[in-house]
């Protein structure tokens, strides 16, 4: 049983395992399920997450709701074909990360991971850093599998829920559990993943969550996208050997008291930030007070 | 001890776990409960169900809910074409409700015997809800396991009887509570169960002496 990364890192170590097998023996433990049906349980999960992933990149969604982001991910596909500035893997991660929040806001099938907001990192960094390394099938799923178990325990000691914590812990959240599953499927060890966990925390502290009109669409795509980039930096700065001078629990708590510390207007009530600027209140007026947003 | 399905889940239609998936499940459990074929549903919006139903896709989802389509089906969205198509029609009110969440919906199904039959319940995060009223009882369950609920008399031996029916048939009790009007009166109890309980049991139950009503909800 672990609950902390530092307990998850020791028991692996002790027991010379993966970390992720540290993360299934607790998950069979407290859900009385066999190694089989927990894989069976992630793959159905991975399944929707490709769905979502790709199924904006070739087509705009339907926008039963407002379309603020419609086409976006379509958008940022075609780019990445050029490879743009920062080449064509950056590029298709965001692609993907776009296309979630897209088919999220289109009232499509999504898993929310760990919420509906910030459902796009997970999926864009496990298919494109699994594409770049090869991994298998098998081991997309261990890393999704130690993505999960470093998400339980932020969810258990800190918040994922933007209303709590602001975006740094949904978005935020999402690329730290995204940065360890990156390292693992590069090949890095224990310490590297729990390294890379507290530099995307670190790099994130403080984003607010400040959704135009209360929609889940501007600026959340755009979060998705830039915090699976986050994901995978923070990966590659602990690859290359970056120690995080904190430690990933001491980062957790951080996150939750700088949360804390924010106003709740920059806590998922649409009142500040980017939803709170002229032109945000105007999108809020166009919107509702019109009744233009029903159908 | 939270599962890692927890983190990584649920499968939902989007966009937001509390007024979508959540107020989806909210409206099916309140289908289960009510157990009898209705023409016509009422969705008391408290709260920021009101403010922001729209945005969210909320009226769909317990529209979607109330038609029995789960909130992992992309058949939500479609649900007022749904609705047209089974005869159901439906409309939504701004509602102020006590002592519930945030987040909450008065559900209102106008039978097609005349009757009406209402649940109260909340969306309390995570696509997770409470169902805080049945008709004009009081309660609150998650209906995360299967769920019994009966309306009976309050008497000596009925929850003997009740355990007895429920025992016999294989059911572990995980949870049992139970209220009174009064002395004598009119009493509802709530069962929580590890295993589903199927329809003749409920029957059975129900036909027990000095018990009005047993509703089951089962794994939704």
């Amino acid at each position: 049983m672990y609950n902390s990364i530092a307990q998850m890192i020791s028991i692996a170590k002790e027991c010379k395992v993966p970390p992720w097998q540290v993360v299934l023996e607790t998950e069979m433990i407290l859900s009385e399920r066999t190694e089989e049906e927990i894989f069976a349980r992630l793959a159905e999960r991975y399944a929707v997450m490709v769905r979502s992933a790709e199924k904006a990149l070739e087509t705009p969604q339907p926008t039963p709701l407002a379309g603020l982001i419609k086409g976006i991910a379509m958008t940022q596909n075609t780019y990445a074909e050029t490879g743009g500035i920062s080449g064509g893997f950056i590029n298709k991660l965001m692609a993907r990360a776009l296309s979630c929040s897209e088919v999220n806001a289109s009232m499509g099938k999504i898993v929310a991971a760990p919420t509906a907001g910030a459902c796009g990192i997970l999926p864009a960094v496990l298919m494109t850093v699994g594409e770049q390394c090869e991994s298998s099938e098998r081991a997309v799923l261990e890393a999704l599998l130690l993505a999960s178990g470093v998400g339980r325990v932020i969810m258990e000691n800190a918040t994922v829920s933007g209303a709590e914590g602001g975006c740094q812990a949904e978005c935020g959240v999402a690329a730290a559990m995204a940065a360890a599953a990156a390292v693992y499927l590069y090949g890095g060890d224990s310490d590297t993943c729990a390294n890379a966990v507290a530099i995307a925390l670190m790099n994130v502290l403080g984003l607010v969550c400040d959704p135009v009109a209360g929609l889940v669409q501007v600026p959340c795509a755009g979060r998705n996208a830039s915090q699976a980039v986050n994901a995978v930096i923070s990966a590659d700065m602990a690859l290359a050997g970056m120690r995080s001078i904190i430690p990933p629990d001491e980062m957790i708590t951080a996150m939750l008291h700088v949360g804390r510390a924010l106003p709740t207007d920059l806590r998922e009530t649409g009142k500040g930030g980017a939803a709170a600027t002229p032109t945000g209140c105007a999108v809020y007026d166009g919107l509702f007070k019109r009744g233009e947003c029903a159908q | 001890m939270l599962s890692i399905f927890d983190v990584t889940g649920p499968i939902m239609i989007g966009p937001s776990s509390s007024h979508t998936a959540g107020a989806a499940r909210l409206a099916r459990v309140a289908r289960a409960l009510t157990g009898a074929p209705f023409t016509h549903v009422s969705f008391g919006l408290h709260g920021s169900f009101h403010d922001t139903y729209l945005g969210h896709g909320t009226d769909k989802a317990l529209l979607a809910g109330a038609l029995g389509i789960r909130e992992d089906d992309e058949a939500l969205r479609d649900a007022p074409a749904l609705a047209e198509a089974a005869g159901v029609t439906y409309d939504y009110y701004r509602a102020t409700l006590e002592g519930v969440h945030e987040n909450a919906v008065e559900i209102t199904f106008h039978l097609d015997s005349g009757k009406t039959f209402s649940v109260i319940g909340s969306s309390v995060g995570g696509g997770q809800i409470v169902i805080q009223r049945v008709g004009n009882f009081q309660t609150e369950f998650t209906a995360l396991l299967p769920t019994l609920m009966i309306e009976h008399l309050d008497r000596r031996g009925i929850f003997s009887e009740i355990t007895h029916t429920l025992s016999e048939a294989g059911i572990n009790i995980g949870t049992m509570k139970s209220t009174r009007s009064a002395k004598g009166g009119y009493a509802c109890c709530l069962v929580e169960a590890d295993e589903a309980i199927p329809p003749e049991i409920v029957e059975q139950v129900a036909a027990l002496n000095d018990v009005y009503s047993a509703k089951a909800v089962n794994a939704v």
